[in-house]
């Protein structure tokens, strides 16, 4: 029988049942993330088979010297979300923010890596239409390269954007007290994002940046 | 007015209307909102219909009629057809049927209505702008390069309105999977459940693929560099396999909502246990499951392997078995039943009849020699229509008429709903069945003019029309009128055993007083020697 003192929202009839709801509803929001991303991948794909070799050439002008960091930075989030989760589980409340913190600070270090390998991008003249340019052969499928390059991470970014403000939300309440051990759905969910998010970047950062990379 | 208990429908403020999370106050916004769409998508059919009464009508400008075919199929697929029984009816009745006080997420599902309706005023946006000219299925490159016209408002509306169709299918799935009554096992649930969950999957994975090409092709007419264009090395094909990943889903999700309302109504109907429900739970899923892999077979023509089309023939074959084993367990049903022809089931056996023409049909056009000689005409035309209206919109009539009583707490005049039903049916097989002629003659779809040889089939297609359109104005009279002059229904006008009819009509803000504790299978009806029905459900402290 539900406890007490455990709230549920009036449509539920116990709080467990609240929680296997929540839980269940962000699985099913991430199945619709992967298709969401799973049909640019597929785009790409159809590219990287066309035209191996612009696809190829494309990809080295990335920096790894960008990628690879901010594949740390974002491992590194993952982590402390991991443990933000743990400690609300645990109901210690400034364990919870405190690696919460850390996390959005994660988050943020990764956009403004991110930020400047857009602006190397630009200065190099890599950015489709505004003012392309290519040396090498086969320009125009040099030029699709990046059209992913950009969507695809740009939609990437705009994800870890809502997830640095979602997570800072979900840091004031553990703040104010609102995540208690009994009642982390919040902390648990929003975890479930971020570590979606990460692993976007997982296969992003060897499909666009490490193939065929020597 | 003065002594009716109180129920959903008590508080009568904007405000209460516009922040409800009342999941059947989304239900009924849902269905004015969509009403709204389905009138001015309807009043562009009216105008090809008009135009094509003279084989080379000046009524409208070519153009014109480019974008009213547009504007008709946008409009219904995307503002009337996915939401019609999913988002009015499944909203209104699944918590009820499963014995729940609300879905999982009430505000998510209030956001899925403002988050549908603007996507439906970006849309309509498009069209007072001066409209777009691509058709529904947006194909490259037109649509990215060539058409003039609000193609990027146009596909942010139905961008939007997809966010809608995701979150609602979310909210169902969870509601299904996490809000069960107590003894609402799986295969206690109504049919109507099955098929809305079989929907919801395909709602929640199929969309954002569609969201993610329009999104493709919106930066590509923008910008100018894309994926889809064949100058930059593109490919269009490619922009047809995505679309048709999301649409060929898209068309079942535009007929399992309608399959799950006519199990409801033949088995209530007739009085009778529905044959075979597991079967028919099943091929609710199957459907869904198989659905996903037969895309392929709307690209026969578009320069696709040879193999490729060979195996989604195979496929698209084999997804009609799921549809014949559905109409096969009506039929069964009804045998030996004890059968009322009262509206709804009206509406439900023209289902199964015009459901079964559009399905043999579709089969004709799996064939691939067959559709080398059908594809793009009439013939298409029709059978889709067949499924669409024919199929989903007479299922929609069907369990609007059956859930009335609870939705409004009144009854619909009963004769005048029998012939509305009746019109509907004569005008709904004037109006297409000259269109399979048409297309097997060879006319193709999406002109505005033709050999005046075909004069005698698009006259008699446009009568049709005018029959179909008074067959829909009649239930939208009736059913207003019916708002303050209709009879008080009873809780269970129907006998019937769902758990829906155990509450009032209109039933509590909450559904039930308490929740109820499920001890049988949901169509335990009595044979007609004994008309008393045995509900699905028993009170707590009984």
């Amino acid at each position: 029988m539900p406890e007490p003192d455990a709230a549920h929202a009036h449509q539920f009839e116990s709080f467990e049942q609240q929680r296997d709801a929540d839980t269940t509803g962000m699985w099913t929001f991430l199945a619709t993330e992967v298709l969401f991303f799973g049909g640019l991948i597929v785009c790409y794909t159809f590219g990287r088979f066309s035209f191996p070799a612009a696809f190829e050439a494309a990809s080295h002008h990335l920096y790894v010297g960008y990628g690879g960091p901010n594949t740390a930075i974002l491992l590194c989030s993952s982590f402390t979300m991991a443990l933000a989760v743990r400690s609300a589980q645990l109901g210690r409340r400034k364990a919870l923010v405190g690696f919460l913190i850390a996390t959005v600070l994660f988050g943020i270090g990764f956009l403004v890596v991110k930020g400047f390998e857009y602006h190397t991008d630009y200065v190099e003249r890599l950015v489709p239409k505004w003012h392309f340019h290519w040396d090498g052969p086969d320009a125009g499928h040099a030029e699709l390269f990046f059209w992913l390059y950009f969507v695809l991470t740009g939609l990437h970014a705009v994800h870890v954007t809502i997830g640095v403000v979602l997570l800072s939300v979900v840091a004031c309440l553990g703040w104010k007290g609102k995540i208690t051990a009994e009642n982390h759905m919040t902390a648990e969910i929003s975890g479930l994002y971020w570590h979606f998010v990460d692993i976007v970047w997982v296969f992003l950062f060897p499909l666009l940046y490490l193939i065929g990379h020597r | 007015m003065s002594h009716e208990p109180e129920n959903y429908l008590t508080e009568h403020s904007v405000r209460s209307w516009l922040l409800t999370t009342d999941h059947k106050r989304i239900g009924i916004l849902y269905l004015l909102s969509i009403v709204v769409y389905f009138a001015i998508a309807a009043a562009a059919a009216a105008m090809m219909r008009l135009q094509l009464l003279q084989p080379n009508n000046d009524l409208v400008l070519p153009e014109t009629y480019n974008k009213l075919f547009t504007l008709h199929g946008v409009l219904m697929v995307w503002f009337f057809l996915i939401p019609s029984i999913p988002a009015v009816l499944g909203n209104f009745v699944i918590p009820m049927m499963i014995g729940a006080r609300d879905v999982a997420f009430p505000k998510l599902n209030l956001l899925s209505w403002y988050l549908f309706n603007i996507g439906g005023s970006c849309a309509l946006y498009a069209v007072i702008c001066g409209g777009v000219d691509t058709g529904w299925t947006f194909y490259t490159p037109y649509s990215t390069t060539y058409a003039n016209g609000h193609v990027v408002t146009m596909i942010m509306g139905v961008f939007i309105a997809g966010f809608a169709s995701i979150l609602t299918g979310l909210n169902f799935i969870i509601t299904i999977h996490k809000m069960r009554a107590p003894g609402m096992t799986w295969f206690r649930l109504p049919l109507f459940i099955w098929s809305l969950y079989s929907t919801s999957i395909i709602l929640v994975l199929a969309t954002p693929v569609l969201a993610i090409t329009l999104l493709a092709i919106a930066v590509e007419r923008l910008w100018g560099v894309g994926i889809f264009d064949p100058n930059l090395g593109g490919d269009p094909v490619l922009f047809q396999h995505m679309f048709w990943f999301y649409s060929h889903p898209a068309v079942y999700i535009m007929i399992l909502p309608g399959m799950g309302v006519v199990s409801e109504l033949i088995t209530c109907f007739s009085r009778k246990r529905i044959f075979g429900y597991h079967f028919v739970a099943f091929s609710s899923l199957a459907i869904a499951i198989v659905g996903f892999l037969v895309w392929g077979h709307h690209m026969f023509v578009s320069s696709q392997s040879v193999y490729a089309g060979m195996v989604f023939s195979i496929l698209s074959f084999i997804v009609a078995v799921p549809s014949a084993i559905k109409v096969f367990n009506w039929t069964a049903t009804l045998y030996k039943g004890s059968i009322s022809y009262d509206t709804p089931m009206l509406y439900a056996f023209g289902f199964i009849g015009l459901f079964t023409i559009g399905g043999l049909t579709g089969l004709f056009l799996a064939a691939i020699a067959v559709d080398v000689h059908l594809h793009d005409t009439y013939f298409v035309v029709a059978h889709f229509h067949y499924i669409m209206v024919g199929g989903m919109v007479l299922s929609f009539m069907g369990g609007l008429h059956y859930w009335w009583p609870k939705i409004s707490g009144r009854l619909y005049p009963e004769m005048m709903g029998r012939v509305a039903a009746a019109v509907t049916f004569i005008g709904f097989n004037l109006t297409f069945f000259p269109q399979f002629l048409l297309g097997y003659l060879g006319q193709p779809r999406r002109y505005h003019a033709y050999p005046p040889e075909f004069q005698v089939f698009h006259v008699l297609s446009t009568a049709g029309a005018s029959i179909l359109g008074v067959g829909y104005l009649m239930p939208l009279i009736y059913f207003l009128w019916s708002l303050k002059w209709g009879k008080r229904a009873s809780d269970n006008p129907w006998q019937a055993t769902g758990l829906e009819w155990q509450t009032t009509s209109p039933p509590l803000r909450e559904n039930f007083e308490e929740i109820p504790i499920v001890t049988k299978e949901p169509y335990d009806y009595r044979p007609e020697d004994d008309p008393e029905h045995e509900p699905q459900a028993q009170p707590q402290h009984a």
